[in-house]
């Protein structure tokens, strides 16, 4: 089978456009997924995908100013022709395009010490541990009254940029996760644990089925509480949840345009303010330990936080909050030139650290006289952009903390809040520690390290009946 | 009318269908099915009489299913050979051997007729990948550009998807179909501010499952009946704009609500939809989307809505985004009773789920199993679910006319519920005051919140045929890994009594 570099190679030789960028991307994947302590579905797939975006340039003339033309198409690409189809519809749609606003220079460059190498990949053989381990899980739940749920998934892209200024640009990423759900027989009381891995090496099926029997014992005394504002603990979990919404909000065009919680009144973004309590900072960093993603962007169209333009530019630590400052928001060299701030690329990850966060989410309930402590949350969607409102619930399991201790479960409530009022609202954060967000990690971000927080008024609009 | 398109049928999927059935009978699967899917998806958008981006792609790839031991095994490749294919159904079958350690209950189908090399096709005129990119970006710049004119506007965006889907599914029974679908979401918004609050209206136009034709208004130079009023709404949109970022905040409180049919399609979608899925009620959701409170013991008791709720689903109505020939297991679509008179009567099912309760349907699948990719096992996805109008339930202006102190709201926007479908909440584009049955211009800031059935059993009435609109949404989401299915959810306008409402400026603390 012909290889992902000679795909590009391929498609850069024989592409008549200006200038040709072609990404291919090959993964593999294998998952399992089961409910009710038996398997359900499962699979084991192989995928690889070309993009090939072409640039043709345009002189100016007298029906119009020239500029540069852009075309993208993606296929699922395996052999010459395949490609060279691709490579044929995508200088055509340049062609036929109108000038791109975010016009700039390819970024230019040479081959990385890596591109040679093939792809890295996975295959179900990932869970040789974890499976049996699983199966004996099932038994052991059955056997004490308790019913699992849960999903893990394994899959590992490499990516092969190149382009016909030299780039040739390689990155291997590897993404892992795992969620359990468990109920007691009845379904009257819900528990949950799941997080990020890189290999499944670090992934425990035993201590999962344990943590979950452990917290289904804490809903063993029930307690219905009114909606209304509660002392509450989030753990790192929930952090991840709502970080993520406002990482995915901070666009700098649109901020700049008046559009976001990020935008000043009156004109302009509200970078150089102080935005949330200055403790805080939230950053990305392509080289975080744990969390590493791609070095470099790949983009296969432009929007409001990408442009193909910007494929190749490398990425570094970017701090988005430093200090409480709003220090950045997320730009393309098209929007940096709007804006007139420091070119800022999205990044695959994101921290939350607050100074002097010690500890973890048992010491933050440990200081509560009377509070909640949440599991995770739940079908999160934005109210209102101009303050970041978000609404969405709680779930699998509330616990009332009394005098630092968790006393038993409560029902789970429908919450309104932004993620930026919180930041400034805070009491309490312990230290950051590897996240995963229950509403995000499985599809989108899963690279995220938060601490847990407490909050003093956390708004709880109304009740969930849901178990 | 169309055909399905030879550039997919001179593939070679019979070829790899019959090279991987036959090997994956010989390894002991007792049963196995084929799925080979080319999907092609482009999208546009422009902001300010600029095109930002477009993009094509274009996914071809097959997958295999098999039952062996008593467990699934699912795998799925791209490289288009008989040797891959035969490779791809070993490794299922691999997989159903890894899978069967932890099977503890063994996989059932229920029955279904043998369906020999049919084909079926969506009712649309022009296929959208047909026309010039350029053509078509020029219609979402014009409609921005139309926006701009207005000094309420100070931008606009635009966007277009499109979808041409096309399956072929083959399975060891003997069954074989060929389908091609067309679906297509054109958009617009205009963005404001005032005073310093900022705010947009959308087009309320629906996604469906039409062509281009959806966009001009026109097929080979005639008007098309049932055409969007694109150039109405654009006209409209910067007027309504201004008035809402003009409008007062709302009092929170308890308000009488009517319904639009282009909001209330989302409500549905969640609250019923999703509620009445076997597999969700099941527990097979538990750990993602979640189980419903309309549990199997409910099946015939529960009084869902009140006696004006009728709701059915439906994979055959024309233009829906979810209408089929066959599903994902080869089953002939339909059409069904979910709640009748406001009682729950049945559930969406796939042969998995159906096998569990032969009770259902006579035993038989009603055509739930879908996938959004080659690379994706089908699972159980919703049908298009729908609230049915009353033969004399009048008009919108008749509904409001019986509202003394009230709020009608128009179009979607944020939505939420609960993971068992009890608690939601749901905003819109516009919430119009009424006062003794008259509209008396637009509020602010406003939510609606309610529980399930606490929400339909306050439904008073239901409009006329007139007032029916097939509503819908490309980006479903649901199961591990995640699919996204497009489905589309027709209603009336509606009267519900005594619905809480919230100041979402209050909820956030401002």
């Amino acid at each position: 089978m012909i290889t992902p570099q000679e795909l590009v190679e391929h498609a850069l030789a024989t592409s008549s456009a200006d200038d040709t960028i072609a990404i291919v991307r090959t993964g593999s994947r294998a998952n399992l997924r089961w409910a009710n302590n038996t398997l359900t579905t499962n699979g084991s797939t192989r995928d690889l995908t070309v993009t090939v975006i072409a640039f043709v340039r345009r002189a100016a003339g007298p029906g119009g100013s020239g500029g540069t033309c852009t075309g993208s198409v993606t296929g699922s690409a395996t052999t010459r022709e395949q490609v060279s189809a691709l490579v044929e519809a995508a200088t055509a749609a340049a062609r036929d395009a109108e000038a791109a606003e975010d016009a700039a220079d390819l970024v230019a460059g040479g081959a990385a010490a890596d591109w040679d190498e093939p792809p890295a990949t996975t295959s179900i053989g990932v869970y040789e541990t974890f499976a049996p381990a699983l199966g004996e899980a099932f038994q052991r739940a059955a056997g004490e009254q308790r019913i699992l749920y849960g999903f893990v998934d394994h899959l590992v892209t490499t990516t092969y940029l190149g382009s016909t200024t030299g780039l040739r640009l390689r990155h291997a990423q590897p993404t892992g996760h795992y969620g359990c759900t468990g109920k007691t027989a009845d379904l009257s009381t819900s528990a949950w644990v799941g997080g990020a891995t890189r290999d499944f090496a670090d992934i425990d099926a035993t201590a999962m089925d344990a943590e979950l029997a452990q917290r289904l014992a804490w809903g063993a005394r029930r307690v219905d509480l009114l909606a209304g504002r509660y002392d509450t603990v989030l753990p790192p979990t929930a952090v991840a949840d709502l970080m993520i919404d406002a990482y995915w909000e901070a666009g700098a065009r649109v901020a700049h345009e008046g559009e976001t919680v990020f935008s000043r009144t009156g004109g302009g973004t509200r970078i150089g303010e102080r935005i949330v309590r200055p403790e805080v900072q939230l950053w990305s960093d392509p080289s975080r330990s744990g969390l590493a993603c791609a070095p470099f962007v790949t983009a296969a169209s432009s929007g409001n936080m990408s442009s193909v333009f910007d494929n190749g530019l490398p990425l570094a630590r970017t701090d988005w909050i430093r200090d409480g400052e709003l220090a950045a928001l997320l730009q393309t060299r098209h929007s940096a030139a709007l804006t007139g701030q420091p070119v800022t690329p999205y990044v695959d990850n994101l921290v939350l650290e607050v100074n002097g966060g010690a500890g973890d989410v048992r010491d933050l309930a440990a200081g509560m006289e009377r509070g909640l402590l949440l599991t995770c949350l739940w079908y999160i969607r934005e109210v209102d952009p101009q303050t970041l409102l978000l609404t969405g619930l709680t779930r699998d399991g509330v616990y009332l903390v009394e005098g630092g201790e968790i006393v038993g479960a409560v029902n789970n409530f429908r919450f309104n809040e932004s993620p930026v009022e919180l930041l400034n609202r805070f009491t309490h954060a312990s230290a950051t520690v590897p996240s995963f967000s229950r509403e995000w990690g499985d599809d989108y971000f899963s690279r995220t390290a938060t601490p847990a927080l407490r909050i003093p008024d956390f708004n709880m609009s109304s009740v969930s009946q849901a178990l | 009318m169309t055909a399905i398109d030879p550039s997919f049928t001179t593939l070679p999927f019979r070829r790899l269908a019959d090279a991987a059935l036959e090997r994956a009978r010989d390894l002991g699967a007792t049963h196995a099915d084929f799925r080979f899917e080319r999907l092609r998806h482009q999208q546009l958008s422009v902001r300010d009489a600029v095109l930002q981006g477009a993009s094509d792609s274009d996914e071809t790839g097959f997958a295999v299913r098999v039952i062996h031991g008593g467990a699934w095994g699912f795998a799925a490749g791209v490289l288009l050979t008989t040797d891959e294919a035969v490779r791809v159904a070993e490794e299922a079958v691999q997989v159903a051997r890894v899978a069967a350690t932890m099977t503890t209950s063994p996989v059932e189908l229920a029955p279904e007729p043998v369906h020999d090399d049919v084909a079926w096709c969506s009712a649309y005129h022009l296929d959208p990948f047909t026309v010039p990119t350029a053509s078509k970006a020029a219609v979402l710049i014009d409609w921005t550009a139309q926006l701009l004119r207005n000094d309420a506007v100070s931008h606009a965006t635009a966007s277009l998807q499109q979808v041409l889907e096309n399956k072929f599914y083959a399975d060891l029974a003997g069954t074989r179909t060929t389908q091609q679908r067309v679906r297509i979401q054109p958009s617009f918004a205009a963005m404001g501010s005032r005073d310093g609050a900022f705010d947009s209206m959308r087009s309320l136009a629906p996604p469906v499952a039409r062509g281009w034709e959806y966009v001009t208004g026109r097929h080979e130079g005639r008007p098309l009946d049932e055409a969007w009023d694109w150039e109405g709404e654009l006209a409209e949109v910067p007027e309504l704009l201004a008035e809402k970022l003009a409008a007062p905040s709302v009092v929170a409180g308890t308000y009488d609500l009517v319904v639009d049919p282009s909001n209330l399609w989302l409500t549905i979608h969640e609250s019923i939809g999703h509620a009445t899925e076997l597999d969700r009620a099941l527990g097979y959701e538990a750990n993602y989307a979640g189980t419903s409170f309309a549990t199997y013991d409910k099946l015939g008791r529960l009084q869902y809505g009140s006696p004006a709720m009728h709701v059915t689903g439906d994979r055959v109505v024309r233009h829906g985004l979810a209408t089929i020939g066959y599903d994902d297991e080869g089953v002939a679509t339909q059409q069904w009773d979910i709640v009748r008179d406001g009682v729950l009567v049945g559930y969406q099912l796939d042969r998995p789920m159906a096998a569990l309760k032969p009770e259902l349907n006579d035993g038989r699948s009603n055509g739930c199993a879908f996938a959004d990719s080659p690379a994706h096992v089908p699972i159980q996805r919703m049908a298009n679910v729908s609230l049915m109008a009353s033969p004399d339930g009048g008009s919108t202006a008749d509904l409001i006319g019986r509202v003394e102190d009230g709020i009608y709201v128009v179009g979607d926007k944020s939505w939420s519920i609960d993971m068992q479908r009890f608690n939601f909440q749901f905003t819109g584009q516009r919430f119009y005051r009424i006062r003794d049955g008259q509209l008396d211009g637009q509020l602010r800031d406003v939510a609606y919140q309610a529980t399930t059935t606490e929400f339909w059993n306050s439904l008073e009435a239901v409009g006329g045929p007139e007032t029916w609109v097939l509503g819908g949404a490309f980006n479903c989401g649901k199961a591990q890994p995640g699919q996204v299915a497009a489905v589309s959810h027709g209603c009336p306008t509606s009267l519900f009594r005594g619905v809480r409402i919230l100041n979402t400026t209050e909820e956030a603390g401002l």
